[in-house]
C-alpha cells in the first residue's frame, strides 16, 4: 500500500483527489437539484420526494457516508494545497499584475469554497438536524424561506458555488490528463452551463418558495 | 518604426544578498533609444552607475537572442515584460512611451532563492532535469535515421514542448509558485518520442517528487503559465503530464 499512498501524497496525487471528489460532487448536485425541483409541483409532491429518499434506509446512509468521506478528503485536501501554495513564494511581489489566464473562479477558488463548506454545515443544522416531529420538511422549508436574510443568504452562497464551479469542472478534467482538441472546449462549455444550472437551479428556489 | 529617445522612471528591486533584506530603489534613465532591447537598457543604466561609483545592478544574460533562457525579470508584474512570447532581451523599449514608469523585480519562489538584486538561484530546475528528464542510449554510431519512424503529428508536439528553454518564467508567473510547465515540457518532449518511453513511467514518478521535495508549490490550473511563457508552451503540457504520472503512479510497476 505504500505506494498508493506515495501516489496520492504528491503535489498531483493531491490534485487527484480534489478532482475525483469534486466530480463526485458533480454529480451529487445534479440528484439533489433534481430533487430540489419537485418543490415547483407543490409541498405535497415534494413531502413526497423527501419521504420516498428516506424510504431506502441503508441506501441513503451509504450515500451519507461517502458524501461525508468525499467532503472530508475535499476539505483536508484543499486546505493542505492552500497552505503549501502560500508557502510556495514566501516574498510577494510588489506589483502584481496578471496575463489573463485567472478567472475570477481559478483567483477565488479556496475562499468560495470555504464559503460553501460553512453553508453546507449551516444548510444541514437547518433542515436535516433539525426536530421534524408534527411537520413536514416542506413546512420547514417555506418557514425558513418566509424570512428574506435567509432568501438573500441561500442565493448569495448558490452565486459562490457557481463561481467555485465555473473554474472546477475544466480543472479537474485538466487534473485528470483529460486534455483534447475535440473535447476540451466542449468540457469547458459544459462547466460554463453547470454553472448557470446549479447557480440559476438553486438560486431561483428560495426566491419561489418565499412567494408562494 | 522611427527611432525615438525616451526618458524613463525606473523602481528596480536592489537586494544585497539571499540573506538581506531587498527593497525598491528609484532610478533615471534618459535618452534611452526606443531601439534598445530591456537589457541594453539597464547596460545603459549600469554604465552611469559604474561611472558613479556605485554598484551596479546585477541582472542575468547571456545570448540576448531569446534562445538561452538565461535573462528574464519581472517586469511591472509580468515576467518577461508585457509582450506576448518574448523574452526579456527580446522586448524593445519602443513598447515603453516617454516618462513611463517602469518596476523590476526578480523571479519570487521559495524555490528560486535570490542572489542577488534581479539575480535568483534556478539550479532547482537543473536538479529536476538530473531527476528523470533525460533518456539513456548507448554511444555509438548513429543508427540509419528511418529505423524508428515517428508521425508527423507526435514529433511536432514534442518539438513544441523542447521548445522550453528553462527561464523559469512559468514559476514566476503562476499563482503558486509551481514548476508544472516546466515539468510537463520535459516530459512531454522526452515522452512522447519512442526513444523517452523506456523511462517514461519512472521519468514522471520521480520528477514529480523531485518537485514537491523542492519546494514548488502545487498546480491549480490557473493558466498564468501559458500565457507567460516566452515559447509560448501550452497546459495540454501539463495534462500530459498528469496523464503520466497517473499511469506511472497507478498501472506501472515502477514506483
Amino acid at each position: 500500500m505504500g505506494w498508493l499512498t506515495d501516489t496520492l501524497g504528491t503535489s498531483i496525487g493531491k490534485k487527484i483527489m480534489m478532482a475525483v471528489t469534486g466530480l463526485g460532487f458533480i454529480f451529487f448536485l445534479l440528484a439533489h437539484l433534481a430533487g430540489n425541483l419537485t418543490i415547483y409541483g407543490g409541498g405535497d409532491t415534494f413531502n413526497a420526494y423527501a419521504e420516498h429518499l428516506h424510504s431506502l434506509g441503508p441506501l441513503i446512509h451509504l450515500a451519507e457516508v461517502g458524501l461525508l468521506s468525499m467532503a472530508l478528503i475535499h476539505v483536508i485536501t484543499g486546505g493542505i494545497l492552500f497552505f503549501q501554495n502560500r508557502r510556495a513564494r514566501t516574498s510577494r511581489y510588489v506589483v502584481n499584475a496578471r496575463a489573463g489566464g485567472r478567472t475570477i473562479g481559478s483567483r477565488t477558488m479556496p475562499y468560495t469554497g470555504l464559503i460553501i463548506l460553512l453553508f453546507i454545515v449551516f444548510h444541514l443544522v437547518q433542515f436535516h438536524f433539525t426536530d421534524k416531529t408534527d411537520t413536514t420538511i416542506f413546512e420547514i422549508v417555506s418557514t425558513a424561506f418566509s424570512n428574506p436574510f435567509y432568501v438573500a443568504l441561500y442565493t448569495a452562497v448558490m452565486v459562490v458555488l457557481a463561481i467555485h464551479i465555473s473554474h472546477g469542472f475544466w480543472s479537474l478534467f485538466q487534473t485528470l490528463g483529460a486534455s483534447h482538441p475535440k473535447y476540451s472546449p466542449v468540457i469547458f462549455i459544459i462547466g460554463i452551463c453547470l454553472s448557470i444550472l446549479f447557480g440559476a437551479g438553486f438560486g431561483i428556489l428560495p426566491i419561489y418558495v418565499a412567494f408562494i | 518604426m522611427t527611432e525615438r529617445t525616451i526618458r524613463l522612471t525606473l523602481k528596480i528591486w536592489r537586494q544585497k544578498s539571499a540573506a538581506e533584506k531587498g527593497r525598491l530603489e528609484t532610478y533615471h534613465a534618459d535618452n534611452i533609444s526606443s531601439d534598445m532591447s530591456f537589457l541594453e537598457m539597464i547596460d545603459v543604466v549600469n554604465e552611469q552607475l559604474a561611472l558613479d561609483d556605485r554598484e551596479p545592478i546585477a541582472f542575468d544574460h547571456d545570448c540576448r537572442e531569446g534562445i538561452c533562457g538565461m535573462c528574464g525579470a519581472v517586469v511591472n508584474g509580468r515576467p518577461h515584460g508585457p509582450e506576448k512570447g518574448t523574452t526579456l532581451c527580446q522586448l524593445h523599449m519602443r513598447h515603453f512611451n516617454n516618462g513611463d514608469t517602469i518596476v523590476i523585480e526578480p523571479w519570487r519562489s521559495r524555490a528560486f532563492p535570490i542572489i542577488k538584486d534581479l539575480v535568483v538561484n534556478r539550479g532547482a530546475l537543473d536538479t529536476l532535469i538530473q531527476s528523470g528528464g533525460y533518456i539513456s542510449v548507448n554511444t555509438g554510431a548513429a543508427q540509419e535515421a528511418n529505423t524508428t519512424l515517428i508521425p508527423q503529428e507526435k514529433s511536432e508536439a514534442a518539438m513544441d514542448a523542447a521548445t522550453c528553454i528553462g527561464c523559469g518564467a512559468c514559476v514566476a508567473a503562476c499563482p503558486n509558485a509551481s514548476a508544472m510547465l516546466f515539468v510537463g515540457a520535459k516530459v512531454s518532449h522526452l515522452g512522447l518520442l519512442p526513444q523517452g518511453r523506456p523511462e517514461a513511467a519512472r521519468r514522471a514518478l520521480r520528477m514529480v517528487r523531485q518537485m514537491d521535495q523542492l519546494g514548488f508549490g502545487n498546480c491549480s490550473n490557473e493558466r498564468e503559465c501559458e500565457a507567460e511563457c516566452p515559447k509560448e508552451i501550452s497546459i495540454t503540457n501539463i495534462a500530459r503530464l498528469n496523464r503520466e504520472f497517473l499511469k506511472a503512479g497507478f498501472f506501472s510497476s515502477s514506483s
